[in-house]
């Protein structure tokens, strides 16, 4: 069995190494210091189990997940973290409050490794993303991988959001990147204050919009500064006239 | 005494003037000690003037009932003096009203004065104490973060490098230490501060490694300058989160400390990417916190700054001198 370590601190990774020096049949395979490389690493060598720090430089141990598709096992390390850890409590992923004894550890490998069924693991670390990203600071900035490359969207900096299948599609004035989030989640993570959703399939940045045009009969079209146009439903006209103050 | 001279001068004996004026300014005197108590152990709120005028009219009738039963008592023969005791009724009713309202009155405004002032002062000592609060949670404010990740670092070393473990807790100890110990308002020597920040850094560097290092400096002539204690660390400690969250690589904290007029200029340097953040997060609870200990101090605002230069972020704070 494969295992990789993501922590930004040495000293913290060096911790998880020696404990796992007591378990001959996990092979630690890499170890990272900040997500760009967990990322890689993972998509490398497909580990079985991580141990993930949540505050690391540039992106955090939930943003990295959220940027891979089908994340592996995931025990979650962490020195102090109200949110993190109300987050925790609901789901079966385990955690690992920093300093923690030999013993916690091994608890933690032992769950691990009895639970067997593996898609339950998953649909756990997928629904502790989903009520960690409501999290404040998560919702300042959205996280998307284009070209193998990682970038980071300022949420101010988006003009706008178009629901695309599965995905929902970031445009920004560099162009569009997919993430795979629904347009529910953005409208209840966005702040009501400058984003809209004018549409089903459309959520608006109001700062980026220049004027609004009738479309077709009770629907209308907003032109952004960057001369997109985005489809406004009757009841989106309605919410944008009351966020506008029309 | 004029109460006695008038009475002996419309006619009256001697006797009976004294015997006249000494009972009724004997009960006179009683009739304001008793509005005085009434008035320290029960001040009105509402229609004050009308309680003024109520209770001095109720007593004087009292007071005049009073006088003309004990006089009617001892002279109960003379009964020209009686006649003149009951013609001159209104008159007394009304000295004696006068005196008692001009007694409740003053009372009154006393009173209420007193009171006012004991108000102020004990509104004075909760603010005071409210402020003393504010300032020492501010500064209680170390980052539950910093303390478990140190342990967990030393916990590391335990295995590995143990006498490295007991130096970094002689190192954690000393810096609670110096949080614990320091007083609220006192003044420190900017090289007694820079030795504590020291402290921290180096705990710091442990937990990060080669990613951080730092520089400080310091003219010679500000050693001796004087800023509240452990006003620096907080900034010190904004700037590496904010240097080492933003960025992936190696970072420098650059701390340079200068004399300025009558200020102590500190300034502090951390790199950031502005790709990916605006400056304006950066000041987050750490830089909110001194900035609300500094107007505590100094009654001002304008004494932390922040500019940003290229991929330079830098705080910089005065500490106005004393004289």
């Amino acid at each position: 069995m494969k295992a990789l370590i993501i922590d930004d601190e040495p000293l913290a990774r060096s911790i998880v190494k020696e404990y796992l020096q007591h378990y001959p049949q996990i092979e630690l395979v890499q170890e990272c210091s900040d997500g760009f490389e967990g990322v890689k690493a993972i998509q490398q060598h497909r580990p079985d189990i991580i141990f993930l720090d949540i505050q690391m430089p540039k992106i955090n141990g939930f943003e990295m997940l959220e940027l891979i598709d089908n994340p592996p096992a995931t025990i979650f390390t962490t020195a102090f973290d109200e949110y993190a850890i109300k987050a925790f409590e609901g789901h079966a992923v385990d955690y690992l409050l920093k300093p923690f004894s030999r013993e916690r550890f091994d608890k933690a490998i032992q769950k691990w490794l009895g639970q067997a069924n593996a898609t339950v693991q998953k649909n756990n670390t997928q629904a502790l993303l989903e009520s960690v990203s409501h999290s404040a600071a998560q919702s300042q900035r959205i996280v998307v991988k284009t070209a193998g490359k990682i970038k980071i969207i300022p949420v101010e900096e988006i003009h706008y959001l178009e629901a695309a299948d599965d995905y929902v599609k970031v445009h920004t004035k560099e162009g569009s990147f997919l993430k795979n989030r629904t347009m529910g989640h953005f409208e209840q993570t966005l702040g009501t204050d400058v984003f809209t959703r004018t549409h089903r399939s459309y959520i608006v940045n109001i700062q980026q919009i220049t004027r609004i045009e009738p479309y077709e009969k009770e629907s209308y079209v907003v032109i952004l500064k960057s001369g997109a146009q985005v489809p406004v439903s009757k009841t989106g006209y309605a919410k944008l006239k009351q966020v506008l103050g029309l | 005494m004029v109460h006695y001279s008038v009475l002996v001068s419309y006619g009256l004996t001697q006797w009976q003037g004294l015997a006249d004026s000494v009972i009724s300014n004997i009960l006179l005197a009683a009739c304001c000690l008793l509005i005085i108590n009434n008035m320290r152990y029960y001040l009105p709120r509402q229609e004050k003037y009308w309680y003024v005028l109520v209770i001095s009219g109720g007593l004087a009738s009292v007071w005049l009932i009073a006088i003309r039963m004990l006089l009617w008592a001892i002279f109960q023969n003379e009964h020209a003096y009686l006649e003149m005791v009951s013609s001159s009724s209104t008159v007394r009713f009304g000295v004696a009203f006068l005196m008692l309202g001009c007694m409740a009155t003053m009372s009154l405004l006393f009173f209420t004065q007193k009171e006012q002032k004991e108000m102020e002062a004990r509104k004075m000592e909760a603010e005071k104490l409210a402020k003393e609060a504010e300032l020492y949670k501010l500064r209680q404010q170390l980052q539950p973060h910093f303390l478990f990740n140190s342990l967990n670092s030393i916990s590391a070393l335990i295995g590995s490098q143990p006498e490295h473990a007991r130096k970094m807790i002689h190192q954690l100890s000393d810096f609670l230490r110096g949080t614990l110990k320091k007083e609220e308002r006192q003044l420190v020597n900017l090289e007694e501060e820079m030795q504590y920040l020291e402290l921290y850094l180096d705990i710091e560097k442990v937990r990060f490694g080669h990613r951080l290092s730092t520089v400080m400096e310091c003219e010679q002539a500000c050693r001796a300058m004087k800023l509240p204690s452990l006003l620096l660390q907080p900034i010190v400690e904004n700037a590496i989160k904010f240097g080492l969250y933003d960025t992936t690589g190696d970072i420098t904290i650059r701390i340079t400390a200068a004399a300025n007029k009558n200020y102590l200029e500190v300034s502090v340097e951390n790199p950031f990417d502005p790709e990916t953040s605006s400056p304006k997060k950066g000041t987050g609870f750490g830089l909110s916190s001194v900035q609300r200990r500094l107007y505590l101090l100094f009654a001002r605002n304008d004494l932390l700054e922040t500019k940003v230069n290229d991929n330079l972020f830098m705080t910089i704070v005065k500490i106005p001198q004393p004289q």
